[in-house]
């Protein structure tokens, strides 16, 4: 397999709490990588080290190596705005900017990144809303604002306000866990078509979820990387004890 | 027998304290009242529109104490917004510093500062230097009482906006002070017009401010560099006159203020409801 | 797609420096703050000089303010000031302790936020209207309401003797009391309404009722906070100009009776400053408004200190 990201030795904390203990994984390029664990096991922190939002948090701190495509993103000559605009990143609750437009938030990264060709913008918002699956929802409806979707049409309008500044990675910090399961399974269907062009971490609080979306899943444990392992293999056939446990509910 | 007599108390401090509320609302519906009584019958299109005229010649206006109020209040505006929203913004998004936390208690302390003691800096600071009483001092004075009521509201407003707005904005590669000025600022943008509003409905009814910095004038404004009439000011000075005439232009000038101000007020206030509802 | 691609170190270059411009920018207005507060204690400070170097301390202590001889003394403007302003909490503060206690605890639901809007547009009315009405409304109200019950029934204290024309010290008193009940009791209101809903609902589950209930559970735990919302409506009564100075009279003496006039150190800048023509009297008024901002400022940060402590305990309360 050939790793898009690779994690070494990753410590992260806030203040003097360490939450990630020493994590060393890889990312396959165009796959979907799935962390699972309980509450507070440190994989949403994780995930935030991977486009340097963890350091956005006053008191918080990183230290080992995170390569993308073989460079330490954690390097003091690169700037994390560059990371983040090419690892791209959908929240657990959706968040489009309040006071913009559907279009505007999908044209957000592009505008304030000094692009402001109409013609550039209008294509980037119509493809990325398609790959979003929304844009025959809102197609007619462009300058409404945001907020007015429902949750998971505001969730897909993330991912494709995400999609339009062209990421390389997309990271899902428990994208469905404020949706309904319809739609739950629509991100769920996006998601494996995304992967043909991007590479995909998400993670996730349901088991049945990672199971479904995912390649590869990492269980993680009070902020260790327990078991790592293609998705059929970890819940088929756990190594470790703690895995086992936890898919089979007996915690968490 | 117990439990009643309970109750007959409970009831009792219902009462009293809604009589405070009561009593405290009297002099406010007194106030409004007598304005809007003695203030409509002086009230006509030459008041607004024309220059005062001396005692005994019936006639006359408050047209250019209107414009002047204006144009005061516009400095004060040109002045106190600016460093007011943008002192805000440092606290809000980089204050969490020890420079940040002692501009936050000088905003606090600045807030309690008498307005007469403002005057008295807008008169040291400008009408010594120039040498004149001006609209311009007027101005300085009045944004000495504006800057650290919006400092300190903006901060506020933006605090309110939610962490996640911030990151989504941030996650997408938007540098830090593009995603301040464009996202979180346009978020909180109704928060800091509210306060922006209640600063300005506030300064415009100062008096104290303006008695040594811009004075007063019989005539139209003529330069900011001048003596400018004002509301508030020509309302002082002809209610501490023998005058009935002048009297009742005092209630005139009354009621174009309070109008003014209420407006402000009640609009934000209604503002601020749809928007947060 | 066409997009035109920025080189790697173009964008970061041009971002790094946006950051550092975009914080220098607005860290030098927030330094703004600092400068004004250091400019008005500097130049109140300066002007004041002359007068502090030829009174000394008993500028505050001296009772005669003739210009004409010029000689000045600040204590009856201090006294008035002291006097006005304790009186108008006399009056204020129980009044805006119970408008807080019926607009947090006993009052229904609908009616608290129309009535607490109501009392707190008291506050947006300009002092020169308030004054205004004073004049014309309130003093002669006092005159022929008020005094002389005070006068038949407490006419025995040295406090309600002598002749009455409305403008007074108790006018004075009473229009400030009027003019700091808004904040009062809208900053008590704040205060009670961090009080934890635990603590309601353990005096409620004992059967306790609502009064009962403020009683026991909310008022001793609010109380330093409600000292703080005085402290600030002393602060606001002090510094307090146009209202006061057009109805207690201006005049500089001191008397026992609440019925004479009197004079503040707010009114007598108001007054006077205009008229002032030599050094010495200018600077006297200036150093009477350095000492209300200095009297100003430690109340403010008293009061503050006290109401921030009730919010950072107890900020999450309700919650």
């Amino acid at each position: 397999m050939q790793n898009k990201i690779t994690v070494e030795n990753l410590n992260a904390s806030f203040g003097a709490k360490q939450v990630l203990h020493d994590i060393n994984i890889g990312i396959e390029k165009n796959g979907i990588t799935a962390i699972i664990g309980p509450s507070g096991c440190g994989k949403s922190t994780f995930i935030r080290c991977l486009n340097r939002m963890h350091e956005v948090v006053s008191k918080a701190r990183v230290s080992g190596k995170v390569l993308v495509d073989g460079k330490d993103i954690y390097d003091s000559d690169i700037d994390p705005v560059d990371i983040r605009r090419r690892i791209g990143m959908v929240f657990q609750k959706p968040n489009p900017f309040p006071t913009m437009s559907i279009y505007d938030n999908v044209a957000a990264g592009l505008k304030l990144n000094g692009i402001n060709d109409k013609e550039i913008l209008d294509k980037t918002v119509e493809e990325s809303l398609k790959k979003a699956a929304l844009w025959d929802e809102v197609k007619n409806d462009l300058n409404k604002s945001g907020v007015s979707l429902s949750g998971g049409q505001q969730q897909r309008l993330c991912i494709a306000r995400a999609l339009a500044v062209e990421p390389e990675v997309i990271l899902f910090d428990e994208p469905c866990s404020a949706l309904d399961p319809i739609s739950t399974s629509k991100i769920e269907d996006l998601m494996t078509g995304l992967k043909e062009k991007y590479t995909l971490v998400i993670v996730t609080h349901n088991m049945q979820q990672a199971a479904r979306v995912s390649d590869y899943t990492a269980f993680f444990l009070y902020g260790k990387m327990i078991e790592f392992g293609e998705t059929n293999q970890i819940f088929k056939k756990p190594k470790e004890k703690s895995t086992e446990d936890y898919i089979v509910g007996r915690f968490g | 027998m117990k439990w009643n007599k309970r109750r007959l108390i409970d009831r009792i401090m219902s009462i009293l304290t809604a009589a405070c509320v009561v009593i405290a609302i009297i002099p406010l519906l007194s106030i409004l009242y007598t304005v809007i009584i003695n203030g409509i019958s002086a009230i006509d299109l030459d008041f607004l529109t024309q220059l005062p005229k001396p005692v005994g010649e019936a006639g006359g206006g408050l047209g250019n104490a209107i414009q002047g109020t204006f144009i005061v209040v516009g400095i004060a505006c040109l002045i106190g917004l600016p460093v007011g929203i943008l002192s805000g913004i440092y606290l809000s998004e980089y204050g969490e510093n020890r420079f940040g936390r002692m501009v936050s208690f000088v905003a606090d302390v600045l807030t309690g500062t008498p307005s007469i003691v403002a005057g008295m800096f807008g008169y040291t600071f400008i009408v010594l230097y120039f040498g004149s009483f001006s609209a311009i001092a007027g101005g300085v004075a009045l944004s000495v009482l504006m800057i650290p009521v919006v400092t300190r509201t903006t901060e506020e407003s933006l605090k309110l906006v939610p962490a996640s707005i911030k990151e989504a904005s941030l996650a997408l590669g938007i540098p830090r002070w593009k995603t301040t000025l464009h996202i979180v600022l346009s978020t909180a943008r109704s928060g800091i017009i509210t306060g922006a509003l209640l600063a300005i409905a506030r300064i415009s009814g100062e008096t104290a401010p303006l008695l040594f910095t811009s004075f007063g004038n019989m005539f139209w404004a003529n330069g900011v560099d001048k003596p400018i009439s004002t509301l508030p000011v020509q309302i002082y000075t002809y209610a501490v006159t023998p005058f009935p005439d002048w009297h009742a232009k005092a209630w005139a000038g009354a009621l174009v203020l309070i109008i003014l101000i209420l407006i402000l007020n009640i609009s934000v206030r209604f503002a601020t409801r749809r928007k947060y509802g | 797609m066409d997009r035109p691609k920025l080189s790697f170190f173009s964008i970061r270059r041009s971002k790094l420096s946006g950051d550092f411009i975009f914080e220098a920018v607005v860290g030098l207005f927030a330094l703004g703050v600092i400068v004004l507060a250091f400019l008005l204690f500097r130049e109140l400070l300066i002007e004041s000089q002359l007068s502090w170097n030829t009174f000394g301390m008993g500028f505050l202590t001296g009772s005669t303010w003739d210009p004409v001889s010029e000689i000045f003394g600040a204590l009856p403007f201090i006294f008035g000031t002291l006097v006005s302003s304790f009186l108008a909490l006399l009056i204020a503060v129980p009044f805006s302790i119970g408008i807080a206690i019926y607009l947090s605890e006993l009052a229904p639901e609908k009616l608290r936020t129309p009535l607490s809007f109501i009392i707190e547009l008291l506050a947006a009315v300009p002092s020169v209207i308030i004054g205004l009405w004073g004049i014309f409304i309130l003093a002669p109200f006092i005159r022929d309401y008020l005094a002389p019950p005070l006068s038949t029934y407490l006419g025995f204290l040295p406090l309600f003797q002598g002749p009455m024309y409305g403008l007074s010290m108790l006018t004075g008193g009473v229009i400030l009391a009027i003019m700091i009940i808004p904040i009062t009791s809208s900053v008590s209101r704040e205060v009670i309404m961090t009080v934890p809903l635990q603590q309601r609902e353990a005096a409620l589950a004992l059967g306790a009722t609502g009064w009962e209930t403020t009683r026991i559970a909310v008022l001793p735990y609010a109380r330093s906070g409600i000292f703080g919302a005085v402290i600030l409506g002393f602060g606001r009564a002090i510094g307090e100009t146009m209202a006061v100075t057009m109805v207690i009279g201006n005049s500089p003496r001191i008397s026992e009776s609440l019925f004479s006039p009197s004079y503040t150190m707010a009114s007598v800048i108001a007054n006077e400053f205009v008229e002032a023509t030599s050094k010495l009297y200018i600077s006297s008024l200036i150093e009477i408004g350095f000492l209300l901002l200095l009297i100003s400022v430690i109340i403010n940060i008293a009061a503050r200190i006290l109401v921030w402590k009730m919010f950072k305990v107890e900020g999450g309360g309700r919650a």
